[in-house]
């Protein structure tokens, strides 16, 4: 009997000295880590996990890849570890639309150790995505969602995880219209979308700055993307006689566009002009012989900054191609804003965790400033644009075709053509 | 006799009949507006018919594998549009092997003729072990089971291709006889487009002589009609029904190459919309029906082809192709109102199964 009590009252003494000990120790730590949506905490030896949501299978799987490698690169130059952790990269696919974008999205906001993301590639991913990735407290920077809508004042709350290191296609659909009417020298122009927000707004900025430039526009056609079919909307097409065709779509319907364009009374000599979604080997290997001596706009590969040379050589040692896609330069810039701003805010517990707060990193995103990276100087709008846009114009030639191989140098740029660089200065007082 | 037909309309049937007048009245409406405004010349309209005609027979030669197969099980094959793929995609193999040896180039017709037979031939292998593995051991199970499995049945199939070749698309090479076009002043048709109409023509005409004049056709129209009933008779239902499998698995291969050779381009989830079009073909020229089938398929081509021009431009709907697949259905649904089996009706057994 006595010995049980001493044994209880030996209990019983070790009980409180360990419940006073806890919070003594707690108290001595002293680490406090608050943020308004939550905080990632990585363990030591964990990784710090970093999602991709791109589109990496299907027609325009180039896209996805292209920019997957521009992250890759990214992760590489900086040995594989922010803060003395490693880096997990995941991927998802997207699969170029709504649905996949959302798919890719609700996956990845129930992934809790996901700290930022880069994607979508394909706006019309971004649209339904973003949202769900921001409920979730992720903040995703995409390397090539060009939509306008993406980073309108109008956008939404829901948006505000969303930044962007592409151009708005403002810019872009401006550079089009100005090199079809002033260096092309045509009055008639017709464009046709895909529905998606990328296409439609594209084609809708590309035709009100035409009209601005005293052009007129025969017709604002729609296909769908997965229509094969095009001669009969070509047709129609054809009776407005347009001088050229504008159509900023996807690889397959793009394709499709190409080679059919070819076939209808009237469109023969049509100047044929796509945009960056098309802008990849895989659109040649679709438009066949018919691409030859089309144009596309794009980002300028030429006016990139000093480190872009050093990215080729490894891009080439590593995957042993050229970029094939426009995008992978964004890619990496996106992939580096978001290690700088990791770096920034997150903070190592004595015991060695890591944490980063979610509001916190996606305010220091939204705070870049002056961030140089490949594609120029990057600074982020209060909407997320974050591009330094230079967009150029590039021409397919046969060698192009035969090789499967984009341009690298474009033929016409607005800034090496006009001596004030109209679009990109346009927009920087906009910038705060 | 009036007065019992009155007496059998329900409201529901009046309702319809509204819906149907209302899109009656909205297409002769669209189509008075878009001829008198004289955008399109007649040229114009003839390249939409052609461009129609050789969109609907392919959708044709699918929809007779539909119809056939359900006319003898009474289900529908949603794997078929996979049979579709799987003839063009392996092929393209074959055509680019071809290409790139530049035999393409100089033999073009013998290279042309062996496509069309890998195709054909990998299709009907396909449709086959479909038959054989997914369908045959549900043969006596309920309805549903089957139709579920042919879903199963088409994803694995695209998933497996998928795996096989990747999942970006290919392109197929162009074949150099078959471009250009033959021109008769204003009118003119592109050769492939030819190509396409008259190779589908044939191969229909052959498929159909072959249900109505031949011995195994003949059993196979016995054994749709009377499974028990042509068992007692001594024909083998099996085999009737294999045989049934090879004509779809080979008409949808000949169609894929068709189709390759209009659009050039091949992957592994190309099957889906021209599946689900020349299904639509099938319900359209009444389901189970051989003729109907064809025609249901040339409707629908035609349908898309001409009709958002002919209906839409003229009521100044903007971007009308984008609404190509909804006036399709649409005209799905008019044809349904007015002859619910079809426009040339569901031929089948008084005794359905």
């Amino acid at each position: 009997m006595k010995r049980i009590l001493i044994l209880s009252i030996v209990c019983a003494v070790a009980i409180c000295l360990v419940a006073v000990s806890v919070p003594a120790q707690t108290k001595k730590e002293a680490f406090k880590y608050e943020d308004k949506i939550g905080v990632v905490k990585i363990k030591k030896g964990d990784p710090i996990h970093i999602a991709c949501w791109m589109v990496v299978a299907g027609p325009d799987a180039s896209l996805g890849t292209d920019t997957k490698r521009g992250v890759e690169i990214a992760i590489e130059d900086k040995g594989g570890k922010i803060l003395g952790f490693a880096v997990k990269l995941s991927v998802q696919d997207s699969g170029c639309n709504a649905e996949g974008g959302l798919a890719a999205a609700t996956k990845l906001a129930a992934d809790p150790t996901i700290v930022a993301a880069v994607g979508s590639n394909c706006s019309s991913e971004a649209k339904p995505g973003a949202p769900i990735l921001w409920k979730a407290g992720i903040a995703t920077v995409s390397p090539s969602n060009t939509a306008v809508f993406l980073t309108d004042p109008k956008r939404g709350s829901e948006y505000d995880g969303y930044l962007r290191t592409a151009h708005n296609d403002k810019v872009q659909g401006a550079v089009a219209a100005e090199y079809a009417f002033k260096q092309l020298k045509v009055k008639k122009a017709a464009t046709v979308h895909d529905g998606s927000p990328y296409a439609e707004q594209l084609q809708a900025v590309f035709a009100e700055n035409f009209k601005k430039l005293g052009g007129t526009i025969t017709s604002q056609e729609a296909v769908a993307p997965t229509d094969t079919d095009m001669r009969p909307v070509l047709t129609k097409i054809a009776t407005g006689k347009p001088d050229i065709i504008y159509y900023p779509i996807f690889i397959a319907a793009g394709g499709h566009v190409t080679r059919q364009a070819k076939e209808v009374k009237g469109l023969e000599k049509t100047i044929m002009m796509s945009a960056d979604g098309t802008f990849s080997p895989d659109f040649l290997k679709a438009a066949g012989d018919a691409a030859v001596g089309m144009y596309h706009s794009s980002p300028d590969f030429s006016a990139f900054g000093a480190g872009y040379k050093t990215f080729l050589e490894k891009h080439q040692k590593k995957y042993g191609e050229k970029p094939i896609a426009p995008f992978h330069a964004h890619a990496y810039d996106a992939a580096k804003m978001v290690f700088a701003a990791i770096e920034k805010v997150a903070k190592t517990a004595p015991d060695g965790t890591l944490h980063i707060g979610r509001q916190a990193l996606r305010d220091a995103l939204y705070a870049t400033k002056n961030f140089k990276g490949l594609t120029g100087n990057l600074t982020c709008t209060e909407t997320g644009d974050c591009a330094d846009p230079m967009i150029a114009i590039y021409k397919i030639t046969a060698d192009n075709v035969k090789k499967l191989a984009i341009p690298d140098k474009p033929i016409w740029s607005p800034a090496v053509a006009a001596p004030a660089k109209p679009a990109p200065v346009k927009e920087a007082p906009k910038k705060k | 006799m009036l007065k019992r037909w009155i007496e059998r309309i329900t409201p529901t049937d009046v309702v319809m009949w509204l819906i149907g007048g209302a899109i009656l009245m909205m297409i002769f409406w669209g189509s008075t507006a878009t001829l008198t405004a004289k955008t399109y010349t007649v040229h114009h309209w003839f390249d939409f018919i052609i461009f129609g005609l050789a969109q609907g027979s392919i959708y044709a030669l699918i929809a007779m594998g539909y119809t056939m197969v359900y006319g003898i099980l009474r289900m529908i094959n949603f794997a078929h549009s996979e049979v579709f793929m799987c003839g063009p995609y392996t092929a393209y193999f074959v055509a680019a092997a071809f290409y790139s040896s530049g035999f393409l180039d100089q033999y073009p017709i013998i290279s042309l003729i062996m496509i069309f037979l890998v195709s054909m031939a990998t299709s009907t292998l396909v449709a086959v072990l479909l038959e054989r593995i997914a369908y045959r051991p549900l043969r006596t199970a309920p309805r549903l089971i089957p139709l579920i499995t042919a879903i199963g049945a088409s994803f694995f199939l695209q998933y497996t291709f998928r795996g096989f070749y990747g999942s970006g698309f290919q392109a197929y090479p162009v074949v150099k006889i078959l471009e250009g076009e033959w021109a008769w002043g204003e009118f003119r048709i592109l050769k492939f487009q030819a190509v396409v109409i008259v190779a589908a023509a044939i191969l229909m005409a052959a498929l159909y002589s072959f249900v109505q004049r031949t011995r195994l056709g003949k059993a196979i129209r016995a054994v749709s009609e009377d499974k028990e009933t042509s068992a007692l008779m001594g024909i083998d239902i099996d085999r009737m029904i294999v045989t049934t499998f090879v004509i779809g698995g080979m008409s949808a291969g000949a169609a894929g190459i068709l189709y390759a050779l209009m659009f050039k381009q091949v992957h592994f989830f190309m099957g889906f919309i021209p599946g689900i079009k020349a299904f639509t073909s099938a319900v359209l020229g009444g389901i189970g029906n051989i003729p109907g089938a064809m025609l249901g398929g040339i409707f629908l081509g035609l349908v898309e082809s001409v009709g958002p021009s002919l209906f839409l431009d003229g009521l100044g709907i903007v971007a009308p192709y984008q609404l190509k697949d909804a006036i399709a259905f649409t005209m799905l649904v008019l044809v349904l109102i007015f002859r619910p089996t079809g426009i040339l009706g569901e031929r089948l057994a008084v005794k359905k199964a």
